[in-house]
């Protein structure tokens, strides 16, 4: 088994917690996790991805390469589509459909919808909606986590024990939110993948 | 089970588990949090292990050397530019040689995610000849930490240690080793080996040539140069993280080629002699310069050798698991191109930043002159450069604000404008303000005073606030020319009118922009014990 995760979205969103909820669970199943994060200058507002990639046996590369990332996940859904090279002719495009407009030129949402439309049954997640049901729009992160679970190849309780060991020195409120909205994205991802 | 580690994390955990006492650096991307595990984890420690922030590379590597002198054993990191500024002291130190383990760890930044240049530190280290270690994975760095620091206290050497930007900022489990005890105090009188007047230094360089072989033999002998056996006529010679695209490819594609891994130097010629007589062509990949391709190709040019030389590999930039394979000759996969929709999102001044106040004001102070040159620096404030400010129109190495602008300002350029932050006024601005100062040249330095170290996410710096003002009275400001300003919206008009005053007086003057880095500001707020 090996899993290559692109995670992608604006410095700021919150892309790392969810690459910590899923190292941690990779760990916990007894899985091998390599994952490839961006600090420094470009977290101010530019464009930040993180490589993360599981598997039975030995990694070597940090790095994934082109054509081979099993998923993309997008907190952002520009962002999703710049990482369309690294997509296996078979991956998946898991995203949040809420833009974060900070720079000039930023294409219409039809536009985007279109090309995302184009790449192999894209799930598309209104994150902020979704999570703002669950308690807080902080929790929009957990929701694409929650939408992209049944593409990572770990059981959900294994993350859903991540999320809580990530959160516990936040409190008990803290965890049943994020908790409920991991559920909601897992619930709509389900659904999406019944109707295609 | 395995502990989950960034590979700059797993140094600095090496490092704690074999013994140092101490930790000095200057934060720098990719290499700052080597030094900030260090400072978050104190729990489990038996000791003490000192660990705030130095005011520069060269401060740092100082007192990392002071330590080793007292027998203690010193970690000492930096970025791969940061050792420029340490480098007087670093290429001296392999002429003293070390008495407690000292090790430098440095983090070069191929491709340059957030850097001005992708210098190779492996240069630094055959240009000191001491030994350079570089590990191609994250336990390796874990394992290499420690056993750099006994190479180090053995051969009585500094030893450096060497990543890229892509171990340091990448996870994976770690195992750990059994944690080994601080060395005690010992500090030998050895005047002959310290006081580096002619006479010394000849003697000490000539010591340090004649150990260059056993330095070779423990090379050749060493657990992080391996070969992986294979079939065919091609061989890879993969240096440091190379390696790693080098295996993935081998395994992606199902090729069996034999492999050299190096990642300890100076070169293992018997083991490099014996694997070059086995292939009839090598290709070398190396993370960074072809510093080794070089020297293996030799004056006249080896034929059988490929790499990034004759453009088998690009000349620049980080390696991948795609560039390796296309030079070891497979073909391109089809990929699908990113739509023509998706425009570049530059990194921008955080919304709110007191910076976009401050370089609002100055924008509307330089347009009324002809010539509106702002010589900056490095750090949040390097953002200025771009749209829509374009504030700014120099941006070189640390300090370089205040010395370029002096050096306009002699040239007859008027007005001379510096704009530089806190943490790099005191790592390198001050001793600029004191030329400027003695030299009477009109200019105008504006710090602009976050008090932090923003850009490397939020570090101490070494002085910020009334600290500041009194280093420049200190210097020789008058006080009159120094000033403060809150950059703020509401202060905007007050603001324009201290700076144009400030820019239109011909001689030294200096603007403090005073207002917390609204990153820090929340990062407190929502965590009241986190700045101590």
């Amino acid at each position: 088994m090996q899993i290559n995760i692109i995670l992608a979205g604006v410095g700021g969103q919150g892309i790392l917690t969810i690459a910590a909820v899923i190292d941690h669970a990779s760990l916990q199943s007894g899985l091998t996790v390599r994952q490839a994060e961006v600090h420094g200058m470009s977290q101010r507002g530019g464009a930040v991805q993180s490589h993360l990639r599981i598997s039975d046996k030995e990694i070597f590369s940090d790095l994934i390469a082109e054509g081979t990332a099993n998923l993309i996940l997008s907190v952002e859904p520009l962002e999703a589509l710049r990482y369309l090279p690294f997509l296996a002719p078979d991956g998946r495009i898991v995203t949040a459909t809420d833009s974060f407009i900070n720079m000039e030129g930023y294409p219409t949402m039809e536009q985007i919808l279109d090309e995302l439309r184009q790449t192999n049954h894209p799930v598309l997640v209104k994150a902020a909606e979704l999570a703002r049901d669950a308690g807080s729009i902080r929790t929009s992160n957990m929701v694409m986590l929650g939408a992209a679970a049944p593409f990572i190849g770990i059981a959900a309780e294994t993350l859903e024990a991540s999320i809580e060991k990530l959160f516990q020195a936040k409190g008990a409120d803290i965890i049943a939110m994020n908790i409920r909205a991991f559920r909601k994205g897992e619930a709509l991802s389900q659904l999406q993948a019944t109707a295609t | 089970m395995k502990q989950l580690l960034l590979g700059a994390e797993a140094i600095a955990l090496g490092a704690l588990d074999g013994g140092i006492s101490g930790v000095y650096a200057y934060p720098g991307t990719p290499s700052t949090e080597i030094t900030e595990y260090i400072q978050k984890n104190k729990d489990d420690r038996a000791q003490p292990v000192r660990s705030t922030w130095s005011a520069n590379e060269k401060t740092a590597y100082e007192a990392a050397l002071g330590m080793s002198y007292c027998g203690k054993r010193s970690l000492v990191c930096m970025k791969h530019v940061g050792l420029n500024v340490a480098a007087d002291a670093f290429i001296n130190s392999a002429i003293t040689g070390v008495n407690g383990g000292l090790v430098v760890a440095v983090a070069d930044d191929p491709s340059m995610h957030s850097s001005q240049n992708e210098q190779d530190s492996r240069v630094y280290g055959k240009f000191a000849m001491i030994p350079v270690v570089e590990p191609a994975s994250q336990q390796e760095l874990y394992d290499a930490a420690r056993y750099a620091f006994d190479l180090s206290e053995s051969l009585k050497l500094p030893v450096l240690l060497r990543l890229t930007t892509r171990l340091a900022h990448s996870r994976a489990g770690v195992e750990r080793a059994s944690t080994r005890p601080q060395n005690p105090l010992n500090a030998p009188y050895a005047p002959e080996r310290f006081v580096l007047m002619p006479h010394n230094a000849r003697r000490q360089y000539n010591n340090l040539l004649g150990m260059q072989p056993q330095l070779e033999e423990l090379a050749e002998q060493s657990w992080l140069n391996r070969l992986i056996p294979g079939t065919g006529s091609t061989g890879v010679l993969a240096f440091g993280i190379a390696f790693n695209y080098v295996m993935e490819v081998r395994q992606a594609y199902a090729l069996d080629c034999s492999v050299l891994k190096i990642g300890h130097y100076p070169l293992p010629r018997k083991k490099i002699e014996a694997f070059f007589n086995s292939c009839d062509t090598i290709l070398v990949a190396e993370e960074g310069y072809p510093v080794y391709e070089e020297l293996l190709r030799g004056y006249f040019g080896n034929t059988h050798i490929q790499g990034r030389l004759d453009g088998t590999l690009p000349r620049a930039g980080e390696l991948n698991t795609d560039s390796v394979a296309l030079a070891l000759g497979l073909t391109k996969k089809e990929i699908m191109p990113i739509p023509g929709i998706v425009v570049n999102r530059p990194p921008e001044l955080c919304k709110g930043c007191g910076h976009r106040d401050l370089y609002e004001a100055l924008n509307t102070v330089m347009s009324a002159h002809a010539q509106h040159h702002v010589f900056s620096d490095i750090g949040c404030y390097t953002l200025g450069a771009l749209a829509p400010y374009n504030a700014i129109h120099t941006c070189v190495d640390m300090g370089a604000s205040i010395t370029m602008a002096k050096g306009a300002a002699d040239a007859g350029l008027r007005p001379a404008v510096a704009v530089i932050g806190d943490s790099t006024f005191t790592h390198s601005g001050m001793t600029g303000l004191l030329d400027a100062i003695n030299d009477r040249s009109p200019l105008t330095i504006i710090i602009a005073d976050n008090d932090t170290t923003a850009m490397t996410g939020g570090q101490n710096s070494s002085a910020n606030g009334s600290r500041l003002l009194e280093i420049c009275r200190g210097l020789g400001v008058e006080e009159v020319h120094l000033r403060t300003i809150i950059p703020l919206k509401s202060h905007l008009a007050e603001n324009i009118a201290v700076l144009s005053e400030e820019i239109a007086w011909e001689g030294v003057s200096v603007v403090i922009a005073q207002r917390e880095c609204i990153e820090t500001a929340a990062r407190k707020k929502r965590n009241p014990a986190a700045k101590a």
